[in-house]
């Protein structure tokens, strides 16, 4: 399954031979390593754009037993593929990533939690962690560095696209239903088995070697001020050339569509079914955390899209893949899809509408995760965005009425 | 169920259980593996399970309900999972289905009358740059057409 | 090994480490925290429910209990916190930081109000057809948020069947709002583990293994899941319409019993405060209500101590001295039919040790439709027995189809303290000021020992009041101020004594068939252990099962429920540590006002032996009337 290099970027798609940053990473020490991370300025790439400095801080401050190093390559989003990229053509900077976060944070346990739609990837992975330990680049002592033993071990999923929730992603490894638990206590204090758990995201993760062997102040040089280092992005829909791509952070929506070939572009749905819906009207918006931030997920749809039928495809996905334990999410998305079905057949009131806007506000401030939180985000933004073509027909009765 | 099939299922949980451990956090790892050699966990499976691991049967259960991929019920030998999420949906992930559906006789959520095939509407597969997509068990099947889409069926039946 | 015994909850749900105070604004262990304005000084790791709670300000509430972990799934407890993005759960929002806390802006109060229409708009039927109408959750959060149309619909099909398979405890998932309280009472409180959540998104719902209906799966009836249930979805199999049929038909004779608990608690129901025993108010309710005739189920609780404790009398003897049947050591007691389908399911392989005697309730029946049909000269046929009991499991044990010695079915209703209160209001009865009365000859006043069966430690207490006056000779006052023996007593989970027999006394008439001496007893020390709920079961049967400290035990008693029986599963509702504890209370200080409190000085007792069981505890007789066999059930799920 691994193909061959063919990709380019400034950052991870760049050349990177395997060992590199581990070995550079042992000859600093932990305290180093945590500050060039700092200095780097490194936020999660999930989509909640933590500081990974922040988390990586208290996972090594934090007194146990046992620590372990998460892995999250659950990605569900919708339109998301990126860490398929990775995990496939640079599982080195994955891997080397986790270990360099174990001997930051003082973990000697590393998991990658596989999605199970990735089952075809495990093999690869467990060959390449096979190489990796030959190499001494696992196991006990790494690279002769006394004292300091780490392996990674692959646990796969089974499908619950909430399991990418890092709570839920915990609960899920410890042999439960995916559902997110309350915090505090973070994972970072209270994680995998009552453990401190560092969860980061695959392409978090592969940043830290090139940051470890160029330093934090030459990552920091690329993207804006508040983000900085590249992005990958997951490009799929109405364009020629779908993909992944790595660009810097502060890219605009019209020159990404420029380089993928979109044309008669009417929307671009950033973040997934989770994120939000930009018209053509916002095209000169950035993709940075000062506009808006995301996951790397666009989706692109030209102007013979119909965009409430979009919106009703994100419903149902939602209303599918809520864990279903807290209100707000599980019945929530019900009646937004509902809403959304009112709008399909004609028989909503906009004073119903209003208050299904509203409920999705709750939702977003007392939903128990990021899921719920973030579900109602393509309900409220197509609604408002698009209400022309939605309500008025304007753009040549697209909804066949 | 056969005296003789739960003899050799209760073995080869017990087999799983040596191989994963007793913890609770075993449970998904052995599920997927029954679930990949049985193409579903049978009640009896799932108390043997839970029996090994000291947790009720209902928790067991309650686990493989929450997961798309674990089935309590049986399933055909082989589980096409079409992939209905928005980029697979716009590159006309109907037609696939309904070749699909065509070529097995049977709808989505249904198996075919000699156990064969399942065929069922999955999340994102992360291969929207490729869709339309499709999983048949393990294995994934991009860019396509209703006519690759129908002889990959035939493919993995060999 | 990690995630056994009590393992089941989530980690999240689970008490969780503190971190250690750095910051200069903790004091010692405690923080200083805002909350609507107002400084206050809570102690390290205080949820804001908590700290909210302690300071009279009201936040709402769903899934929280205060007998359950935590699980923070209604959202109905929010409150806003400055700096914070999102709103935070208060009941499982630990402090540990100097927080700003609001808990009614209008925020607040538009999530809320959302989150209640939401539940509601999915809640199925109307309130003045459900049985919890006035007593639900749900509707008092309505009514708190004016709640005065269905904002976002109204369900209008039931999306379930109603599962009324089990004799004891009745679903109507289509009023779940799936807080799961049940789920962790039943997994997590009594570790039993009947229901779980099923299935994810809109089709989550509390099921059983392969959603079963209850009959089929490995429930034991304790009913401890309803007592927590916040709105109609779960309730006891209810029988009064029958029960009114036998009372509107003249030919029946309808007699019926009444245990401790539900008189201690019944009082709740007419809206007085926990902890009012309401036993001669109710025997006058019972009389006007068409009842026949009104016995105390403790006349047969002093029944049981008599047999159960000859019982133990004999086993040890048969251990001690003929070296037989080591293995029915340590006897249990076996008056709690949820923990006796318990033992059968988990524990198969200990049912010897459980008492052969039946519980008073069964006994009851048993002697209502032979001892008493005789002396009244009544057709047993005619008879109709009903026991109100504080139990859900004791509608299954009068079903259990061995419960027959009589000839007919012994008892032929089981009523629980809620339904009771359900027929009196039906009456127009106003109980509370209704005049005293006894209870009806042949049985009449019971001791006191009996009363306290209600309580954990009840049934130990009389069983030892007896067992030691027996073999030692001496007044139990001896030993024990005012025979209140205390040790067994309080709600400590799981609770071990030891009591050494010094010297003993002469034998009674009543064992000298048996032997002529107690010397086989003489400086001996007598082990016994008290257990209530499931869940500390559990952890003593793992205790010997594993050799251990309890496996030395002689006598343990065991009760299915936290609390015992007045926390049975058929009690009014709520329930909290703090109401079973005013229950317990009660109890015993109606028990010490009491002339007789043990069981063998019981006049009617000592009558029965000379009259009808004639040849005594344990007699030939008696066992064929009064004891019973129990079914190897053992786990597995047809």
């Amino acid at each position: 399954m691994k193909k061959p290099k063919v990709r380019n970027g400034k950052i991870l798609f760049s050349e990177y031979t395997l060992g590199e940053g581990v070995r550079k990473a042992l000859t600093l020490s932990r305290e180093d390593i945590l500050f060039e991370i700092k200095d780097s300025k490194l936020k999660g790439r999930g989509g909640a754009g933590f500081p990974v400095s922040t988390k990586w801080m208290l996972g090594a401050a934090a007194i146990a037993e046992r620590k372990y190093i998460i892995c999250n390559a659950d990605e569900g989003e919708p339109g998301t593929f990126k860490d398929r990229v990775l995990l496939v053509e640079y599982p080195e900077l994955v891997f080397e990533g986790m270990v360099i976060a174990g001997y930051a944070i003082g973990a000697k346990f590393g998991i990658l939690y596989l999605r199970g739609e990735y089952e075809y990837i495990r093999k690869s992975l467990q060959d390449f962690l096979e190489l990796m330990r030959k190499e001494n680049l696992l196991g006990k002592n790494i690279l002769g560095k006394e004292g300091f033993d780490f392996d990674i071990k692959i646990h796969l999923g089974s499908s619950a696209y909430v399991c990418g929730e890092e709570t839920a992603l915990i609960e899920s490894l410890e042999g439960h239903r995916g559902e997110a638990r309350n915090r505090p206590p973070y994972p970072v204090n209270t994680g995998f088995r009552g453990m401190p758990t560092s969860v980061n995201n695959v392409e978090t993760l592969s940043c830290v070697p090139h940051i470890i062997l160029n330093g934090g102040n030459w990552f920091k040089n690329f993207g804006t001020e508040k983000s900085t280092g590249t992005k990958l992005f997951s490009i799929s829909g109405d364009c020629e050339k779908p993909d992944v791509y790595e660009w810097e952070w502060g890219i605009t929506i019209a020159e990404m569509l420029e380089k993928v070939g979109a044309k008669n572009t009417k929307a671009v749905q950033i973040g997934g079914a989770s994120g939000i819906c930009i018209p053509k009207s916002q095209f000169n918006r950035k993709i940075a955390y000062e506009d808006i931030p995301t996951g790397g997920s666009i989706i692109i749809f030209d102007k013979n899209r119909d965009m409430l039928k979009i919106l009703k495809n994100f419903m149902e996905f939602f209303v599918e893949e809520s864990c279903g334990q807290c209100t707000p999410c599980r019945i929530g998305n019900t009646k937004l899809l509902e809403g959304v079905k009112m709008i399909e057949n004609e028989k909503y009131t906009f004073a119903y509408l209003d208050k299904l806007k509203d409920l999705g506000k709750t939702m977003q401030i007392a939903s128990k995760c990021g899921l719920g939180q973030s579900s109602p985000n393509s309900f409220i933004s197509i609604l408002e965005n698009f209400k022309d073509e939605i309500f008025y027909h304007e753009n040549g009765d697209a909804n066949g009425k | 169920m056969l005296v003789f099939e739960k003899t050799s299922l209760a073995k080869e949980i017990e087999q799983l259980i040596e191989k994963y451990g007793n913890s609770r956090s075993s449970l998904l790892s052995i599920l997927q593996e029954i679930q990949a050699n049985h193409r579903y966990i049978s009640d009896y499976a799932q108390q043997e399970i839970a029996r090994h691991l000291c947790i009720q049967p209902v928790e067991v259960y309650s686990v493989i309900s929450f997961y798309a991929f674990l089935n309590s019920e049986p399933k055909g030998r082989n589980i096409v999972r079409i992939c209905k999420t928005i980029s697979c949906d716009m590159k006309n992930k109907m037609s696939i289905v309904k070749a699909v559906e065509r070529e097995l006789g049977i709808k989505i959520g249904e198996t075919t009358s000699d156990n064969k095939f399942t065929i069922e509407y999955t999340n994102c597969l992360g291969l929207c740059d490729e869709g339309p997509a499709m999983a048949i068990n393990e294995r994934v099947f991009t860019r396509l057409t209703p006519q690759t889409a129908v002889e990959n069926l035939h493919k993995v039946v060999g | 090994m990690e995630n056994k015994g009590n393992g089941r909850a989530p980690v999240s749900q689970k008490p969780h480490k503190i971190e250690l105070p750095l910051h200069p604004e903790y004091i010692g262990g405690s923080v200083k925290v805002q909350i609507n304005e107002k400084e206050i000084i809570v102690p390290l790791g205080t949820t804001i429910l908590e700290a909210c709670k302690k300071n009279n300000i009201h936040i709402p509430t769903l899934c929280h209990h205060d007998d359950l972990c935590i699980a923070g799934v209604c959202r109905v407890c929010v409150v806003e916190i400055e700096n914070m993005r999102t709103l935070q759960a208060s009941c499982a929002f630990p402090i540990t930081a100097p927080i700003k806390i609001k808990t009614a802006t209008p925020m607040v109060r538009k999530a809320r109000k959302n989150i209640i229409d939401l539940l509601i708009s999915e809640h199925y039927g109307e309130c003045y057809s459900c049985f919890r109408n006035n007593n639900c959750e749900l509707q008092s959060l309505a009514k708190e948020y004016g709640v005065d149309h269905y904002n976002f619909g109204h369900v209008q099909k039931p999306r379930f069947k109603i599962d009324n398979s089990s004799y004891s405890v009745v679903r109507d998932m289509d009023k779940c709002i799936l807080c799961k309280r049940c789920v962790r009472t039943c997994i997590d409180l009594q570790e039993v583990g009947v229901l779980e959540a099923i299935g994810r998104g809109d089709s989550t719902h509390i099921g059983t293994f392969f959603d079963k209906q209850l009959s089929d799966v490995i429930c034991i009836n304790c009913g401890q899941c309803i007592n927590r249930c916040p709105t109609g979805a779960l309730r006891a199999n209810d029988p009064r319409d029958e029960i009114w049929r036998a009372i509107d038909d003249p030919k029946k004779h309808v007699v019926i019993q009444t245990a401790p608990s539900p008189r201690a608690a019944i009082g709740e129901e007419f809206g007085l405060e926990a902890g009012h025993s309401m036993t001669g108010e109710l025997n006058t309710a019972l009389r006007r209500i068409g009842f026949d005739k009104v016995f105390d189920t403790n006349f047969t609780a002093d029944l049981t101590i008599m047999e159960e404790g000859t019982e133990l009398i004999l086993r040890l003897y048969n251990a001690l001295v003929k070296s037989e049947n080591l293995n029915k050591i340590p006897q249990f007691t076996s008056c709690s039919p949820g923990w006796v389908k318990y033992l059968e399911h988990f524990y198969p392989q200990y049912i010897d040790n459980l008492s052969s005697a039946k519980s008073p309730q069964q006994m009851f029946g048993t002697l209502i439709k032979t001892f008493y049909a005789q002396e009244e000269n009544i057709n047993p046929a005619d008879i109709v027995t009903i026991a109100v009991m504080p139990c859900s499991a004791k509608k299954f044990e009068c079903n259990r189809p061995e419960m027959v010695d009589s000839g007919f079915k012994d008892v032929d209703f089981g009523l629980t303290t809620r339904e009771l209160a359900q027929m009196i209001k039906e009456t127009g009865i106003f109980l509370p000021e209704l005049p005293k009365s006894g209870f009806d000859e042949p049985f009449g006043e019971a001791s006191g020992a009996g009363l306290i069966f209600g309580a954990t430690g009840g049934v130990m207490e009389a069983a030892l009041r007896t067992v030691v006056e027996l073999v030692t000779g001496k007044k139990v006052e001896n030993l024990f101020e005012n025979a209140n023996i205390t040790p067994v007593r309080g709600f400590e989970g799981i609770r071990y004594v030891e009591l050494p027999i010094e010297e003993v006394g002469d034998v009674p008439e009543m064992y000298k068939k048996y032997f002529s001496n107690w010397n086989w007893l003489k400086g001996a020390t007598l082990k016994v252990a008290v257990a209530h709920g499931t869940a500390n079961a559990k952890k003593v049967m793992e205790n010997i099962k594993a050799g251990g400290i309890f496996s030395e035990c002689h006598f343990i008693e065991f009760m299915g429920c936290p609390g015992g029986c007045i926390g049975g599963g058929g009690q009014p509702i709520p329930t909290n540590a703090e109401i079973r504890a005013k229950r317990a209370e009660a109890i015993y200080k109606e028990e010490e006002g009491l002339p007789i409190r043990k069981s063998h000085e019981n006049p009617h007792i000592a009558y029965i032996y000379e009259n009808f069981l004639t040849d005594g505890p344990c007699g030939h007789k008696s066992h064929e009337l009064l004891h019973t066999k129990y079914i190897k059930r053992g786990e597995y799920i047809a």
